[in-house]
């Protein structure tokens, strides 16, 4: 088939039927290891010698499958499914830093994202360098000759800014290191980093890739075009591995260096490994993800115009506003549309906020986004209560500061629920 | 013809049709590429002839080391590259000599002029590629290393015949 288009692809990409037993849907390889040939054969899966199964931290057929659909889905040459997107972020960190590295991170990220970069990856003496991503400059001036990546996320979460992921590209390019790109709140259906001149992008999968709430699952996706060996920078990559005999990960695995290293070092040591029935619940999830995206921005936008009208509500930041500030960056990365997750300020605050989230019957108030159903949170009070406040309203997550996710449910319905409950707060 | 891509029916074609492949500046160390490919490909079926004048006679892999390609006495069907893309150039005369099929230049080897004078010849060519990564692409095995397949089917994988 020449050049199967999106839809196509989220339903079969990596999927061929079972050869072995002709199964049409991909089955769960509910095993923990896999018998090897011989004694030859065991050790040229353990050296890398060979492409195949030893045990399923490492490799699973179910997971194989997601890998190659998110990957194709992405337009990278490699993918890495792991237990979540937490993890996601520290293994490929660990392929790319030494101890005593610096990257850069924009400032508008999930809190939790903040909170590891900030604090856990302290423990490991990876420092990272938070950066506003307003202007793209401030990257460029923020540089250091420690810094080894620079990471932000496409349409950010808490909501409503899209970052210039062209422009950054090109700062971290200019400095020899690789553009990460999480790209969970825009989903490859909306936004293609790789297309923009990202290097590696990121998914928490639990979120719109999955898509309905059930499973939490992360994912690397590797572009397969940075020159690992152009300068000393990724000695993991570019030098001989004293854990695989020498062996130069660069240098034997050309485009798939990185996920390849990701997973024989990364996860082999780590150990973050996905469950394959999560694989399997994440890859029915996609199969959907172009009519669920569709359906989650129409009823965002219809929501979005709904609250900006709203006589509680003190401004909304949903990029899929035409007169939102956001809105001609989102025209050019995700075609005008601003996904499902948007904030918005209550008037009355903090103690407004509170009350916002315990009068909602339809909306469910819980730490989560990129559900069928609709979701409400109050950053501040929870997602980014690790945060101080000046750290809050940096990373949009000021005290009156509402995030919402919004589901496929019936849009009067989703707005019915929010005007009821923005009445009595 | 243009050697910037290679439809799968083509590399296909390679894969199914080759039974001996000579690889010119075998390194009998693990740690190199050249040894990964010839492990995989010896597994998947390959004859394997190592070719390395500096190695000449020793055992790897149950063959030996040949000294050049016109040492080998057995057909070869297929000449792997593991060397700089100049050296490429003489190594073509001799791939010809020897009745070879296809000329394979390895990922980072390119030489066009080598490439045409091997066509003239009546050698498929291929250059910039891995036959252990195509045979994996080609097979399916390679996505479970996270690697891409780009096989859309609703039909059984028909994994390459040597297995
Ligand atoms: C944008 C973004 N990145 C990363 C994560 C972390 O993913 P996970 O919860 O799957 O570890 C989240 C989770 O909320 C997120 O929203």
């Amino acid at each position: 088939m020449t050049d199967p288009k999106f839809e196509t692809l989220a339903v079969h990409a990596g999927a061929a039927p079972d050869p072995t037993t002709g199964a049409r849907v991909t089955p769960i390889y509910q095993t923990a290891s896999y018998v090897f040939d011989d004694a030859d054969h065991a050790a040229e899966l353990f050296n890398l010698q060979a492409f195949g199964n030893i045990y399923s931290r490492l490799t699973n057929p179910t997971n194989a499958v997601l890998e190659e659909r998110v990957a194709t889905l992405e337009g990278g040459a490699t993918a890495l499914a792991v237990a979540s997107g937490h993890a996601a972020q520290m293994i490929a960190f660990h392929t790319l830093m030494e101890p005593g590295d610096e990257f850069l991170a924009s400032t508008r990220l999930y809190g939790g994202s903040i909170t590891q970069f900030s604090q856990s990856f302290k423990k490991f003496n990876w420092n990272a360098i938070f950066v506003d991503p307003a202007d793209p400059n401030n990257f460029k001036e923020a540089l250091t000759p420690k810094c080894k990546a620079i990471f932000i996320e496409s349409l950010a979460n808490p909501g409503g800014v899209v970052t210039d992921i062209a422009a950054i590209a090109e700062i971290a390019h200019e400095a020899g290191i690789p553009l990460i790109v999480d790209n969970t709140l825009a989903s490859p259906y909306l936004c293609r980093p790789i297309e923009w001149g990202a290097d590696i992008v990121l998914h928490s999968a639990t979120k719109f890739l999955g898509g309905h709430g059930n499973s939490v699952g992360g994912i690397i996706v590797d572009s397969g075009k940075f020159d690992w060996s152009a300068s000393d920078k990724f000695p993991t990559l570019s030098e001989p591995n004293p854990s695989y005999h020498g062996m130069k990960f660069h240098e034997t695995f050309g485009e798939l260096a990185f996920g390849i290293a990701c997973r024989a070092l990364g996860l082999r040591d780590l150990g973050p490994a996905l469950s394959p029935f999560n694989a399997f619940m994440i890859i029915t999830g996609i199969e959907t993800l172009a009519l669920r995206m569709k359906a989650h921005c129409e009823n965002a936008l219809k929501v979005a115009d709904f609250l900006q009208n709203h006589e509680k509500v003190s401004w909304v930041s949903y990029a899929g506003l035409k007169d939102d500030a956001y809105h001609s960056l989102a025209q050019k990365y995700t075609g005008g549309a601003g996904g499902a997750v948007m904030t918005f300020g209550i008037k009355g605050g903090y103690d407004a906020g509170i009350k916002m989230v315990e009068n909602v019957n339809l909306f469910s108030h819980l730490a989560n986004i990129g559900d069928t159903r609709s979701l409400i949170i109050h950053p501040a009070s929870t997602t980014h209560r690790q945060l101080n406040e000046e750290q809050q309203i940096a990373a949009g997550a000021g005290p009156d500061v509402i995030r919402l996710s919004i589901g496929i449910e019936n849009a009067d319905d989703i707005i019915a629920d929010l005007d009821q409950a923005l009445m009595q707060s | 013809m243009d050697h910037s891509s290679y439809t799968d029916e083509y590399l296909t074609n390679i894969l199914e049709e080759v039974k001996t492949i000579a690889v010119v500046g075998a390194s009998d160390n693990p740690s190199r590429p050249s040894n990964f490919v010839m492990r995989y490909m010896k597994r998947k079926g390959y004859r394997i002839l190592p070719v390395n004048p500096g190695k000449a006679g020793q055992e790897f892999l149950g063959e030996t080391f040949y000294a050049s390609l016109s040492d080998i006495d057995v057909p070869v069907d297929m000449v792997d590259c593991f060397r700089n893309s100049e050296a490429v150039a003489s190594i073509v005369p001799e791939a010809v000599a020897i009745n070879a099929k296809v000329l394979w230049m390895q990922l980072g080897v390119f030489n066009e002029t080598a490439a045409e004078t091997a066509e003239s010849a009546g050698l498929k060519v291929v250059m910039n590629r891995c036959p252990k990564i195509e045979f994996g692409r080609l097979s399916g095995e390679i996505a479970y290393m996270g690697g891409r397949s780009k096989i859309i089917s609703s039909k059984r994988n028909k994994l390459l015949g040597k297995r």
